[in-house]
């Protein structure tokens, strides 16, 4: 093969994978191959934690195998990687933390196991931010992952393997997790597409909580319909996840082709307040222009209760997160201390050693949120103001099909320049947070570029189980534009 | 044990394993007495990436419990998790229900000293159980066994309204039959299927207010419940009328000394940080689930006695010892349908020979080797008149020993009562001709000599001649 043909394979599109896998002009095994070297290549980026290429290997030969016997399917012999918050029999699952250094799954979380069944071939676990807690990609035990657009710059976080990795195209897609903006927020800021569902629709079962009642599996794709495509595959009912929807299975591609004349596109007024950066701005208003231009009809909505989602995200995601990183104590499994005293020393010490800074932090919030006297004032009049924040969105719906806006405030900031001030890093979540305290499916779609040449997100949010229509509008968008295409330079 | 210027209060809190096959957020087995570890799932384990799954069977036993004291089943209601760090605590919390449990109200009543009294419930909630830790059979280690951990608890509630160690101690008895009556707990203390924690004060009789009350945790026999209850109180009392003053705590019974000692003060209480777990929806339980359950219900205790008095004409003290167990009252109910219209009969077999049996050889009713049914046919040989009771012990036996049915041992034995008047008019009348001298005595007036006669007539029939009609058959030829 052609350096040519395997840098075009390398930016190929899952929807292209798929047609040269099954005219078998690529097998899955030499595809598996072309990318574990480019991994490889790209070592210097931090973005896999592990990579076992004997057992991608397998799966790929297994691919092939199926495929030889008959079998068809979009995703047959397609690689991909996924981000270490997902469990894994094969590969080490840490959530990027000492605490679970090394730490070997017996199971296989729902996703990965659907996506295997559907016969793609894992590539290996990309880093994040620990447990999933930040927004840059700092906050990992094992470093930072740089944005393949400007290695000074962060790739956003927490799923910054994951966009980094398909920004990189050295994983064509990438399971991703988000929370309060952890996948939106880094397709923003590596140019790619990032696609959260409803809560609630893939299952977390085998997903390494943060915060249970927000926390959602999705993607970073080349583009939505590349979404459509995977997303397909992990949805539907999980008896294994008691907060699973049960609803059938359904097929995310199918509003692809349906034209956005006439669609109704809520823009939130408060989006375009004055904590927007001029140059982000000016690529989300010609991202509404080119909507208009394909016959959208552009509406001036209000979210006025949106603003108070970083207060609440900020209550409700900790005191959730205090709660279930309570397991890791070094008894069963994980970091245990070397030397104690005790039973209770043993477990104050794994802690203390095992988990970094911000999961320290947040424990330290959530503990406090939820003490006896404070839980009404916090916690309870959070979860107040959230379900205003749902009504909100309910009601916008009914002025509107999808909502549009930005995803950040900024472009992709430099290394270390919030990590000295927690507030400021998480007031990065200021446009993602809503939609995830309301559990309405959303996505970033890349709309251009800003300061210093790095990218700018387009974010896109429905109503609930309305996946497909968002897809449908950011695949239209998508073929009327080149934005999802680029490729960073070196790459 | 009252004392005139005390008055003790006492509430109790119970903890009743649930007797599900599985746990009550995971798929493993609740068996008792596995290997450690053997029965713990990677959900138990609380290994990352896991979540909790709501067992019904679980639902439906707290259900049972709530409609057989009278309380409302919450329509809705909600898991909470419980934060503590414990090694024995896989997941750092145990999943509770805190603010809205799923059974509120309700009541039972008790009989202390022939006085009835009604001890009301505050709630019943479902819970998980946590592992063991056990310190000693390792040498400066702990082990750690999590088959316990996600056993499924209701833990009930009563208000304050128990006024001595002996209320307590029938109101946990009551429970412990009501639980195993309705099936939804083993009642075995031995294994803690049943343990209580004892709320205790005292207040100087006349005051409105309670005293401050000490908690004595884990008590798995009614004895050490009454015993705890006991030492609680004088220790209460001797403390106050000494000048001090009861402090807020936990404390432990040590049944070896027969003393509570502190466990943790108030002071040093854990401050668990209840939240509603976002892993779980809230629990909705609809009518139509209520009523199913209720209608797969058992009567309970009172209602069957009633029933057993007014339909089927048995004493109260029958009725009393026949509902002592669900088993008994079942079997009865079994023999009756076989037999109807002899409930006194019936009660009067199992209660006796039976029951006198299965103590006899330590059996559970459940395993005794003559069923209801096979008892009922043996019974119906006496009504039949085939059977003298007598003669109705040894098939009994026979019967026990495996020899059989009741029909299959008469036939094999010859057992069979002679009825047939023409056969024994034969053999009083060969009694009468060879025994004049008991004849003249009779007509004498001598009744000793009826009963010799009697006696002869039996003999010669081996016993098998019906009582009865020999003698109605020997006044009538005497006469």
């Amino acid at each position: 093969m052609s350096v040519d043909g395997s840098t075009d394979l390398a930016r190929a599109s899952v929807a292209a994978l798929a047609k040269v896998l099954a005219a078998k002009e690529v097998s899955a095994v030499e595809l598996a191959t072309l990318f574990l070297d480019r991994i490889d290549a790209h070592r210097d980026l931090n973005v896999f934690l592990d990579v076992r290429p004997d057992v991608t290997l397998a799966q790929a030969r297994e691919a092939d195998r199926r495929r030889a016997a008959g079998e068809t399917g979009p995703l047959l012999g397609v690689p991909l990687a996924h981000k270490d918050i997902f469990v894994t029999r094969d590969w080490a699952s840490t959530a990027a933390s000492r605490m679970l250094k090394g730490y070997m799954s017996p199971f296989d979380a729902t996703v990965v196991e659907q996506l295997a069944a559907a016969g793609m071939v894992c590539l290996g676990k990309v880093n994040c931010d620990e447990f999933a807690m930040g927004s840059s990609n700092e906050n990992s035990a094992y470093g930072p992952v740089l944005n393949p657009w400007d290695k000074g710059a962060v790739p956003g976080g927490s799923s910054g393997g994951s966009s980094a990795a398909v920004a990189a195209r050295i994983a064509p897609v990438a399971t991703a997790t988000d929370t309060g903006g952890s996948i939106r927020e880094p397709a923003a800021f590596t140019g790619i597409t990032g696609t959260k569902p409803t809560y609630g629709r893939p299952s977390r079962w085998g997903m390494i909580a943060f915060a249970s009642s927000l926390d959602t599996a999705g993607l970073m794709t080349v583009s939505a319909e590349d979404a459509a495509i995977v997303l397909s595959a992990m949805m539907g009912f999980d008896p294994r996840d008691s907060t699973s929807v049960d609803r059938p299975p359904e097929d995310c591609t199918r509003d692809l082709e349906r034209p956005v004349k006439g669609l109704r596109i809520g823009v939130p007024k408060e989006f375009f307040g004055p904590g927007l950066s001029p140059d982000v701005e000016q690529s989300v208003r010609a991202a509404l222009d080119v909507y208009r231009g394909l016959g959208a009809e552009l509406v001036e909505i209000s979210l006025p209760n949106a603003a108070l989602g970083i207060p609440v995200y900020y209550v409700v995601a900790p005191a959730e997160c205090s709660s279930n990183l309570s397991r890791f104590d070094g008894v069963r499994y994980g970091h245990r201390a070397s030397k104690y005293r005790d039973l209770e020393d043993m477990i104050s010490r794994s802690r203390a050693e095992g988990l970094g800074p911000e999961p320290k932090r947040r424990i330290l919030i959530g503990t406090y949120v939820l003490s006896h006297g404070y839980y009404d004032a916090y916690y309870l009049k959070a979860q107040q103001v959230r379900r205003l924040i749902a009504d909100e969105f309910r009601r916008a719906f009914e002025t509107c099909d999808i909502i549009a806006g930005p995803v950040t405030s900024t472009v992709a900031f430099g290394f270390g320049e919030k990590a000295a001030d927690p507030v400021s890093m998480y007031l990065a979540d200021l446009y993602t947070v809503p939609g995830s305290l309301a559990g309405i499916p959303s996505m970033s779609i890349p709309c251009g570029f800003g300061d210093k040449g790095r990218p700018v997100g387009l974010q896109l949010m429905a109503d609930y189980f309305q996946e497909a229509r968002m897809l449908g509008a950011a695949h239209q968008y998508q073929l009327a534009t080149d934005w999802h295409r680029r490729v960073p330079a070196g790459f | 044990m009252t004392n005139p210027n005390w008055e003790v209060v006492i509430g109790l809190e119970t903890h009743a394993q649930l007797s599900t096959q599985s746990k009550i957020f995971s798929g493993a087995p609740t068996a008792f007495g596995a290997e450690p570890n053997s029965q713990a799932s990677l959900v138990d384990l609380a290994l990352p990436g896991v979540l909790p799954v709501l067992n019904r069977g679980a639902v439906e036993r707290a259900i049972r419990f709530g409609l057989s004291v009278g309380a409302t089943v919450n329509r809705r209601s909600i898991f909470a998790r419980k934060n503590y760090f414990y090694p024995d605590l896989p997941k750092g919390y145990q999943i509770s229900q805190y603010e809205i449990p799923v059974v509120s109200g309700g009541g039972i009543t008790i009989e202390v000293g022939g006085v009835e009294k009604y001890v009301r419930l505050t709630r019943a909630h479902l819970e998980e159980d946590a592992g063991k830790s056990l310190h000693e059979d390792f040498h400066g280690m702990s082990g750690i066994d999590l088959n316990r951990a996600g056993t499924p608890l209701l833990e009930i509630v009563s208000e304050p309204d128990m006024r001595s160690s002996a209320e307590a101690v029938a109101y946990a008895k009551k429970l412990h039959e009501l639980v195993q009556w309705i099936g939804i707990c083993d009642g075995n203390m031995q294994e803690g299927s049943f343990r209580c924690d004892a709320n205790v004060s005292v207040r100087r009789r006349g005051t409105e207010t309670f005293g401050t009350r000490c908690e004595i945790k884990n008590l798995n026999s009614f004895r050490f419940l009454e015993q705890a209850i006991e030492y609680e109180v004088e220790r209460q009392i001797e403390l106050i009328e000494g000048g001090g003053r009861v402090v807020q705590e936990t404390r432990l019974f040590d049944p070896d000394r027969v003393e509570t000692r502190t466990m943790r003060s108030k002071e040093d209480a854990q401050d668990y940080r209840y939240f509603p777990d976002p892993d779980l929806l809230p629990l909705v339980i609809d009518d139509a689930w209520i009523a199913r359950v209720g209608s797969e219900m058992p009567a309970l205790p009172e209602v069957q006695r009633s029933r057993l008095v007014e339909v089927h004409g048995l004493s109260v003290q029958d009725a009393q010892a026949l509902t002592a167990s669900r088993a008994t009252v079942d079997y009865f109910e079994a023999m009756l349908a076989a037999l109807p219209g002899e409930a006194k009969l019936c009660a009067n077999w199992l209660m006796g020979e039976l029951s006198a049996r299965l103590n006899r050889e330590q059996i559970d009713l459940a395993r005794a080797p003559i069923d209801a049914p096979q008892l009922a046919a043996l019974l119906r040989r006496i009504t039949d008149g085939t059977l003298s009771g007598k003669m109705a012990k040894d098939v009994f036996d026979a019967m026990w020993n495996g020899d059989g049915t009741a029909d299959a041992v008469i036939a094999a034995r010859g057992l069979a009562q002679i009825s047939d008047a023409g056969a024994i008019a034969a053999i009083v009348d060969e009694v009468i001709a060879a025994n004049p001298k008991s004849v003249e005595e009779f007509r004498a007036g001598k009744d000793k000599a009826f009963n010799a006669l009697v006696g002869q007539v039996m003999k010669a029939s081996k016993g098998k001649a019906n009582p009865q009609q020999v003698t109605d058959l020997l006044r009538a030829r005497l006469g």
